[in-house]
């Protein structure tokens, strides 16, 4: 007797939606094993890992806080990968967004307006999408591999940031540390929650969501794209312009993620640090994909890996483990996923080889 | 003289990891396996070669190690891509992830130890030879082999029967299942061919190059890798050139910095990346290049029943 996997005749509908919660529930199953071998009690371990930080007001703050940013990259990247189009830059327009609203707060230091804020929005919006426009054109121009160019590109916005911060944009008064002035109050997120850090740039994600759905879902653009990822030569035939998809792909992800950029400067960080984000866009790639590429999916996606950054935070103080070990869960989500989907195009069969012959091929 | 020589020696000490790295990117993806999943690998394999290292004082074990823990994260690939189907841009990336996450969290007792540093292997009367004898052959052991990989490689690849195959699984899949040859097997021992290079590639960096661990300290050598794969048109003498013309900007920024040189650290350090990046341009600019070159099947998954 022997396992088999044979193809369906159409792929299963349900498993789409089921094998996100296989690979959650397997994720959740591997850390308690992983807590074991740690030496660790699993009951507690898992207690402080997934339930501990979100036990109170503030640790749902914080849940909400971090799955912002995850989100946000997260629907734009989305918006690409239905069609086929690999940015794995989201780090780097992160950042570039970072750079460019946080360099319009310290232009204008003494600016009470309300505007301020809507301006640096704006910005990093901008930002991201310029940084996000390099691999767009390098692909359509020169054919370059955008999975490769973005990529690159994060180290080069890293290591801009790490500049400016360490020159011309770092605090004359911060004690020669690589950081800039902290940002006053217009050019700061609103608190939403008092005693909480969570802020109003949550609405930006929550209106992120809802266009992004609306795009992906009801809009015509949307529709080619999703012809384009499926099926490249049915889209061509059709005249979608595979430019087109290529440059709405990466702007789509470019322009979310500088907005996550501009959510972690104005609001947690407050100021220009050398490093704005701890993995947030390479994090929402795996986001993208456990909420299958759907606007809904990846809030609750985003959501379970804010829990991962949380666990992670709690594990080091509480369990005396590195807050690396966030990485690692991330790691298993999206392999468990892959798994699992599997069974969306293929059903395991039981294959019993009779005595002396051989066994029918499958029809 | 003597820093033209340091220059060269420290060039092709940069460009070794990389030619790992590439060489075994390259056989992985001439059977037709795209895996992404290269920086992940390498940084498995630096972690586990340092703390192998560590623990038994011999160096040899520590690239023993990240040989196998570099092929272990490999299966994992082959597995999901390979048995399960799975998409292998998506899967690559999630290898990638993972294998960073894995050596931060392995590597965070390791962060405060440092190793001895190897001494270089001289090779008697060859290194007298002026110039080339001290910047080829007064260089780390692991340099020398990553020659002999080549040009087993090489070897391996346009003279063998097995390499025949191994490019035959790669052009048509359809065509050497149809003739015998298990096209899932042989993608199996590529795959993790190409992570037991990338292993040894992290090695070299962790145990013999820096000889430190510092979390994510490929730096995106792994993707530079896959670059440089695409860059040589497949073929393992363009990835030696490749490896060490990075190596040189790598080199080349050290000594910039060295020098004293008024440009910022910060875009010294850009130059790999963003040579990357042009040397990508220059060789995809034409269509045809990558066409001709690239392993038809590349990336494309083969299920026997369905083919």
């Amino acid at each position: 007797m022997r396992l088999k996997l044979e193809a369906r005749p159409e792929p299963s509908h349900a498993m789409k939606y089921v094998s996100p919660l296989i690979a959650a529930v397997l994720t959740f199953v591997a850390g308690f094993v992983l807590f074991s071998a740690l030496g660790r009690n699993p009951w507690n371990a898992f207690h402080a890992f997934f339930v501990q930080p979100v036990d109170d007001l503030n640790g749902v703050a914080e849940l909400l806080l971090k799955a912002s940013p995850l989100v946000l990259c997260a629907v734009g990247l989305a918006v690409g990968f239905r069609a086929s189009v690999w940015n794995i830059g989201a780090e780097g327009q992160l950042t570039a967004g970072a750079i460019a609203a946080g360099w319009l707060a310290l232009a204008f230091p003494e600016t009470e307006s309300v505007l301020l804020l809507p301006a640096m929005i704006v910005a990093g919006a901008l930002g991201g999408m310029a940084w996000a426009a390099i691999p767009a054109f390098l692909r359509t121009r020169f054919n370059a591999n955008e999975i490769l160019t973005s990529l690159m590109l994060v180290y080069v916005a890293v290591l801009l940031l790490s500049y400016l911060v360490h020159g011309p944009l770092k605090d004359p008064q911060g004690f020669n540390f690589p950081q800039s002035k902290e940002f006053h109050e217009a050019a700061l997120f609103p608190y939403l929650i008092d005693g909480t850090r969570l802020n109003a740039s949550v609405f930006v994600a929550a209106a992120v969501v809802a266009v992004g759905w609306w795009f992906m879902m009801r809009s015509f653009g949307g529709y080619t794209m999703r012809v384009a990822g499926l099926a490249g030569s049915a889209a061509r035939y059709a005249g979608f312009s595979a430019t087109r998809t290529v440059w709405l792909g990466m702007l789509a992800g470019g322009a979310t993620a500088g907005l996550a950029g501009v959510g972690e400067v104005a609001g947690p960080i407050g100021q220009l640090l050398p490093s704005v984000s701890p993995g947030y866009g390479f994090a929402a790639i795996i986001v993208a994909f456990v909420g299958r590429l759907h606007p809904g999916g990846i809030v609750l996606a985003g959501l379970l890996m804010s829990l991962l950054y949380l666990g992670g935070e709690s594990a080091q103080m509480t369990l005396d483990l590195p807050s690396a070990i966030t990485g690692l869960f991330q790691g298993m989500l999206l392999f468990f996923l892959l798994g699992a989907d599997v069974f969306i195009n293929y059903r395991v069969r039981i294959v019993q080889p009779m005595r002396g012959a051989t066994a029918p091929a499958g029809v | 003289m003597d820093y033209l020589v340091s220059i060269l020696v420290a060039t092709i000490a940069a460009g070794t990891p990389l030619v790992f790295a590439a060489l075994g990117e390259l056989v992985t993806e001439k059977s037709g396996v795209l895996n992404l999943g290269v920086e992940g690998m390498m940084l498995v394999g630096a972690i586990a070669a340092f703390a192998a290292t560590a623990a038994t004082g011999s160096p040899w074990t520590g690239v023993l190690a990240g040989m196998l823990a570099g092929a272990a994260t490999a299966l994992i690939f082959a597995v999901l891509t390979l048995t399960l189907m799975a998409n292998q841009v998506a899967a690559g990336l999630a290898l990638s992830l993972f294998g960073v996450g894995l050596s931060a969290f392995v590597g965070k007792s390791y962060e405060s130890v440092s190793l001895d540093p190897s001494a270089p292997l001289t090779i008697p009367i060859l290194s007298d030879i002026p110039l080339l004898g001290p910047v080829l052959f007064s260089q780390q052991p692991l340099v020398y082999v990553s020659w002999a990989a080549f040009a087993g490689i090489a070897w391996f690849m346009y003279r063998s029967r097995p390499g025949l195959v191994l490019r035959a699984v790669g052009e048509a899949p359809k065509s050497a299942h149809a003739i015998g040859y298990s096209v899932i097997t042989i993608r199996y021992l590529a795959t993790l061919f190409g992570g037991a290079m990338a292993g040894i590639g992290g090695a070299f960096l962790s145990v013999f190059y820096t000889p430190l661990w510092v979390e994510n300290m490929t730096a995106g050598r792994g993707w530079i890798a896959l670059a440089l794969v695409v860059f040589a048109t497949w073929r393992p003498a363009r990835v030696m050139i490749g490896a060490y013309l990075f190596g040189g900007v790598t080199v080349a920024q050290f000594f910039a910095q060295g020098e004293g040189a008024a440009i910022p650290s910060q875009f010294l350090s850009m130059l790999p990346y963003l040579a990357t990046i042009v040397v990508l341009v220059i060789i995809s600019r034409n269509l045809n290049t990558i066409r001709l070159n690239a392993p038809v099947s590349l990336g494309k998954p083969f299920h026997p029943e369905v083919a």
